[in-house]
This record gives C-alpha cells, sequence and structure tokens, in this order.
C-alpha cells in the first residue's frame, strides 16, 4: 500500500511532481506501459487478457489543493493566493512546505494578545494573511523561495491504531485524492477481460482540466474515477444526512455538480457490494464534482461512475481516513471490473 | 400533434432518466416508418441521446436539429426516521414554485412537497427548509431511496390556443422535431434529428452528440420566456407572436447567417416570426456551436410563459408555425451569409 508516500509527497496543482514520482515507481512493474502526456497525467496501460474488446479508463488524480507565492514583501515575509478550494477559517497558524526544497513556514496571524474586541469573531481572508520562513528581509527570503513557487501543508502521514486494536485510521494530507491513487495502484495487481487504462490525472481541483484531456487522448468505452469524498459527521441538531461517513464503506455516486453517473454502472457496483456483503453507501447527491464530470462529456460521451473513500476534513492540512474504507474500494472496483468484462 | 406533445409532457424524464421519453419518440419513429429511407439511421449513443439520420439526395449540407428530452427535477439527499425526504435540485428548481405541488418518482410514487415552519412568512424559504412527503409512515416503510430522482407531476391541460402543461421545456421542442421528421420529405441535406438528454444539468448530451454527429449546421428547439404577463420583465415575445428566432441568450450569440437565414425563410413563406434576445439562460446550440473546430449554430425557440414552473404554458400556433419554419428551412439549398 503506498498511501504514505503518496499522502506525503507534494504535488499541488500544476506542479505534481513528486506525486508523480512516486506513482511511476509503483505502478513500473505492474502495468505493460506508461507515459506522461503533455499536461503530465500519467497514462498506463494495463493489457487485457483477451476476452473482452472494452477499453475501460480507471482515474484519480494526483494533484492536491495548496498556495502560490506571489509576492516577497520588504520584510520577507510571503503573500500567496489559493490554489484549489480551500477554506479561509483553516489557514491562520498552520506549518507548510515551500517549494521544492520544501522550505518550511508558517501561516501567520497576529496573537490573540493584540486582537480587538470583535475582531476574533470574524475568519480572515487569505490575501490578509502571510507565509513566515523567518527571514529577515526579501534579500534573505529571495534565497529559498521565489515568487511563483508553490506551497503545501507540512503533514506527516499518521497511523491512528498504530497497535491494531481494529479502528483501522490513519491520518495525512491530501487524501484527496491520494486515496483514490492509492486504490488504482492496487487494482492494476490484476488481469482484467479488458485494456484498462489507469490515469493519474493532473490539475483536478482546478477544473478537471487533466481528465479532460486524457479522456480524449484514451477514447474509453468506460470509465470510473476513483475519490477521496468530504465525510461530515459534526453532529446536528436536525435529521439531515451527513454526506458520506467513515467506516460505511465504499461511496458511490449517483449525481453530483459535475455529473450524473451512468445507472447501469451504479447498479454493478452496488450488485457487486451486495454479492460480496461489503458495507456501502450512497453518497449525497448533488455535492461535489470529481474528474468523471469531464471524462463523461469527452468526445461521443463515456458512461461513467465514481466510487470514493470517505475522508473527514479534506482540503485541510489533517484529513482522516480508515484504511476498510479502502480496502472495501479495492475489493469492489476489482470485482466490478471483472464483471463489467463479461457484459 | 397535440396528442403527442400530451404524450411527451407527461412522460417521466428528469435530466439523466429519459428513457420513457426516448422510448416514445423512438417508437413514434419506428412506428411511422419516419426513418426507413435508405441510408437512414436511428442510434442511441452512448449518454443517451437518440439520433435519427434522414439522409438526403446528395449536395446539401449535413444539418443538425437538437431538442432535449430531459425536464428539470429534484434528487433525494436524505430519508429521514420518520420517512420524509429532504431533496437537492436537478436543473433549475425553485422553492417558490414547489411549495404545494407533487412529484412523481420513477416507481410511480407520488409525493407532496412540504414546508417545515416558517419564522418569516414573507420570505421565500430555501430549498433546505423544504421536504417531500410520499405517505410513509415512517423510514422502513418509505419506497424512496437517496438517490432517487423526481419529477413535477401535472396533467396536460388544452386551453384551445394554449396548451399547458409540466415539461414543455422542452418536450414541446421534442415535439415540433418529431412533427418536422414527419412532413419533411427527402432533401438535399442529411438532416440529423437529435433529442438531448442533460440540457437542464449543463448541455451535456448536446455537447456529446455535437461531437458525435459533427454537423455543418445546428438549431437547437427549446422554450424561451416572455414579456407578456403582468409586470413581467421586459423582453420582447409574446406568446402567439410566431416562432423566435434567436439573436442572442445568456450564453450564446446566434451564428448572424443562420438567423438571417431562418428570418428570409420566414418571411418568403409568409411564416410569423419574432426576434429573440434572452438575457439569462441557454440552450443546446451553445454547446454544439463549439464543438470540435465550431458549428454555426442558432435556435428556433418556442415562446413559453411560466418557464420551469410545474405549468409551462405555449401557443398552439407557435408551435405548428415552428414546424412550418423547419421544414421550409430545409426544403431549400442552405446559403449562410
Amino acid at each position: 500500500m503506498w498511501l504514505k508516500e503518496l499522502s506525503e509527497a507534494v504535488g499541488v496543482s500544476g506542479h505534481e511532481d513528486e506525486a508523480r514520482q512516486v506513482i511511476i515507481k509503483a505502478i513500473t512493474d505492474q502495468v505493460d506501459e506508461y507515459r506522461v502526456d503533455s499536461i503530465g497525467n500519467v497514462i498506463a496501460l494495463k493489457k487485457g487478457d483477451g476476452s473482452s474488446d472494452l477499453k475501460v479508463m480507471v482515474a484519480a488524480h494526483m494533484d492536491e489543493v495548496g498556495f502560490m507565492i506571489s509576492q516577497i514583501e520588504e520584510s520577507g515575509l510571503l503573500r500567496f493566493f489559493k490554489v484549489g478550494g480551500l477554506d479561509d477559517r483553516i489557514l491562520p497558524a498552520k506549518v507548510v512546505w515551500i517549494g521544492d526544497k520544501k522550505v518550511p513556514g508558517v501561516i501567520g496571524i497576529k496573537p490573540v494578545h493584540l486582537t480587538e474586541q470583535g475582531e476574533r469573531k470574524k475568519p480572515v481572508k487569505h490575501d490578509k494573511l502571510v507565509i513566515d520562513i523567518g527571514a529577515s528581509s526579501k534579500a534573505e527570503a529571495e534565497k529559498l523561495v521565489q515568487r511563483g513557487d508553490y506551497a503545501t501543508f507540512a503533514t506527516q502521514f499518521v497511523e491512528l491504531d498504530p497497535e491494531g486494536k481494529g479502528w483501522r485510521t490513519v491520518r495525512g494530507k491530501a487524501f484527496d485524492d491520494r486515496a483514490g491513487c492509492a486504490v488504482l495502484i492496487e487494482l492494476l495487481a490484476t488481469q482484467y477481460p479488458f485494456d484498462l487504462y489507469a490515469v493519474f490525472t493532473v490539475q483536478e481541483e482546478l477544473g478537471l482540466r487533466g481528465a479532460r484531456v486524457s479522456a480524449f487522448a484514451v477514447a474509453p468505452d468506460f470509465a470510473f474515477t476513483l475519490e477521496c469524498t468530504g465525510a461530515n459527521e459534526i453532529p446536528t441538531p436536525k435529521d439531515i444526512s451527513p454526506s458520506t461517513r467513515l467506516g460505511h464503506g465504499p461511496a458511490i455516486t449517483v449525481m453530483d455538480r459535475s455529473f450524473i453517473a451512468d445507472r447501469r454502472l451504479v447498479q454493478l457496483l452496488i450488485d457487486t457490494a451486495e454479492e460480496l456483503d461489503m458495507p456501502y453507501q450512497i453518497k449525497q447527491p448533488g455535492v461535489g464534482g470529481t474528474d468523471s464530470g469531464a471524462i463523461h462529456r469527452s468526445r461521443e460521451g463515456v458512461p461513467s461512475a465514481t466510487v470514493s473513500v470517505p475522508g473527514r476534513y479534506i482540503h485541510s492540512p489533517a484529513a482522516i481516513l480508515s484504511l476498510d474504507d479502502l480496502d472495501h474500494t479495492v475489493h469492489l472496483m476489482r470485482e466490478s471490473l471483472i464483471k463489467l468484462g463479461n457484459w | 400533434m397535440k396528442e403527442t406533445i400530451k404524450k411527451l409532457v407527461e412522460a417521466f424524464g428528469p435530466s439523466g432518466y429519459e428513457g420513457t421519453v426516448r422510448d416514445l419518440i423512438r417508437q413514434a419513429v419506428e412506428e411511422e416508418g419516419l426513418a426507413n429511407g435508405k441510408g437512414d439511421e436511428v442510434r442511441i449513443d452512448a449518454l443517451g441521446n437518440l439520433v435519427v439520420l434522414k439522409k438526403g439526395t446528395g449536395g446539401g449540407r449535413k444539418v443538425m436539429l437538437a431538442g432535449h428530452m430531459d425536464e428539470i427535477g429534484v434528487v433525494v439527499t436524505h430519508v429521514d426516521e420518520k420517512g420524509f425526504l429532504r431533496f437537492g435540485r436537478m436543473g433549475g428548481i425553485r422553492p417558490l414554485t414547489l411549495l404545494g405541488g407533487r412529484v412523481r418518482f420513477a416507481d410511480g410514487t407520488i409525493g407532496v412537497v412540504g414546508a417545515e415552519k416558517l419564522e418569516d412568512r414573507s420570505k421565500v424559504p430555501g430549498l433546505d427548509k423544504l421536504f417531500i412527503d410520499v405517505g410513509a409512515k415512517d423510514k422502513e416503510a418509505c419506497p424512496v431511496r437517496v438517490g432517487d430522482v423526481a419529477g413535477f407531476f401535472r396533467p396536460f391541460e388544452d386551453l384551445g390556443d394554449r396548451l399547458v402543461a409540466k415539461a414543455m421545456d422542452d418536450r414541446i421542442g421534442c415535439a415540433v422535431i418529431l412533427q418536422a421528421l414527419r412532413e419533411l420529405k427527402t432533401v438535399a441535406h442529411d438532416v440529423y434529428f437529435v433529442f438531448t438528454v442533460q440540457e437542464e444539468v449543463g448541455l451535456r448530451g448536446a455537447t456529446t452528440s455535437g461531437y458525435g454527429v459533427a454537423p455543418d449546421l445546428a438549431l437547437s428547439v427549446d422554450v424561451t420566456t416572455t414579456g407578456d404577463t403582468p409586470e413581467a420583465h421586459t423582453m420582447a415575445v409574446s406568446l402567439g407572436n410566431g416562432p423566435a428566432i434567436k439573436v442572442k441568450d445568456g450564453g450564446m450569440l446566434a451564428h448572424p447567417g443562420v438567423k438571417n437565414w431562418l428570418i428570409e425563410t420566414a418571411e418568403a413563406n409568409e411564416i410569423p416570426y419574432q426576434l429573440e434576445v434572452l438575457e439569462g439562460g441557454t440552450t443546446d446550440a451553445r454547446a454544439i456551436q463549439t464543438s470540435r473546430a465550431g458549428v454555426p449554430a442558432g435556435c428556433v425557440s418556442i415562446p413559453c410563459r411560466y418557464v420551469h414552473t410545474p405549468s409551462e404554458m405555449v401557443d398552439y400556433s407557435d408551435v405548428t408555425n415552428a414546424v412550418k419554419l423547419l421544414v421550409a428551412a430545409l426544403s431549400a439549398p442552405i446559403e449562410l451569409e
């Protein structure tokens, strides 16, 4: 399982290099061929056993949300903008890595002593925050950081149940969507009836850009997207649905903002989960979007589905997911793909 | 034609769930032998668009007509312990026109839209304050699951000159295109009659069928709003003044050559028409227009009051004149200026 390496690799949208290196290392011996396309997608072919003529694409995105340095102040403090969907409220006081050398920095905010009445009730917008690498001048800072450098949360991967007491949860950054990448890598251990194109996409967080061009290049008959989707289980007073729940199995999308899943594929996934007597959940419809949003509109259309590993606190420095959910997702996808080969 | 309209508008078909509508249209095409000529073709593509090709005699253009089969609806996001359903949007539904209405699920289950106690009755509640009651006594007894989809439930009414129904947007466009297929003799052009899916959630079926058909020229037939009701938003389109030839809408500019071709056809054939400048909203032609290396595209719009409510109203003469306009336009050589 490559989740730890994948999670700790830096790969903000548009600069996925380190994540791509981990992926290539992981798949090299498992696939017949692979290539990196013009915008950085890894497109790998696992040849089928020849019993099915289908061409199936399974996608997971390798990019993560993060920051880009926009300005180095005379003081040596760094201004930044957000790359992908980040909630301003979670940014202050977080530790980050900047650039390929992983220069450590912290997102600075003034100490509580200096705040005025009422000030603490309002979130601080990201353009009022700075990243501080401890440099005392622009000249010093420029020795380590350039305008245009990327930054991401500095988070180590942690097993939350190291003694194996049974809850099997882990914490880390970028599970969205390195968890999907980890599942996809596991799927490559099996040969399927058809040619399987495993595509590790770039720039999903900025608008499904890698998926769009890779789907055009692959031109598949069917497609699946593997994701890590938000689980929100913070208690509410009202009887309303959490998007997904940790430990309740793979989340199958019926519809989100980006696409309506192909009903036959959804049924295939549900039937397979039930035959395997495995937990699964229907993701709360209408929220989020995934690479399927771009893939299903490619060329003459591609019937598509999305399966997600639920993750709490995604798009933050510390998300939590269940390895049971991840294992179930691998199992569900492997069996569903084998069945798809018999269609 | 009213019989076809009634069948189409009453069918169940929210975005992604157009199967019933598609079957009705395909049945008509097959039973009436509308695509039995040499080289004619009926196919369903990967996303569910129905593509009917009426092959031309040659020397003409490859023309695509698109009308969307899907209608707006709701999708269930949660079933609570008491069996009430919370729901989200499939396309542009509005709380104001949902409350007290009825919806129908694919399996025929009927639900009523209710609201929580409102703190302020002068304000329209948000969707999160509404729920659907299918009459189940608890969650266990509820026949609906998270992810199930429903559409408005209302019968078709023939008011004489005017017709009222849910889903006129865009079954009336489907009916017009189907009728044009019935009336069009074999012409020089290859004409693709395309009944698209998932327009209401982002022109998705038109995106893929536009790519698949790769036409030289495309027309959407969809509804447009009007400015002819009390205190309406100003718009120079009225029911009964003829089909509206699109100049622009919120998402596209009609190709001027296509617009002029339609205007000249209407004038030469003495078909009433009006010009449409729609400030919000768009339609399939927008997606087809930017397909591949670009496609000159325009729209023949059916003026419609109360769009995206359960009671959309059109004028029957606009509908029949839209058919006349399409048939006349396709029956002659096409020169775009």
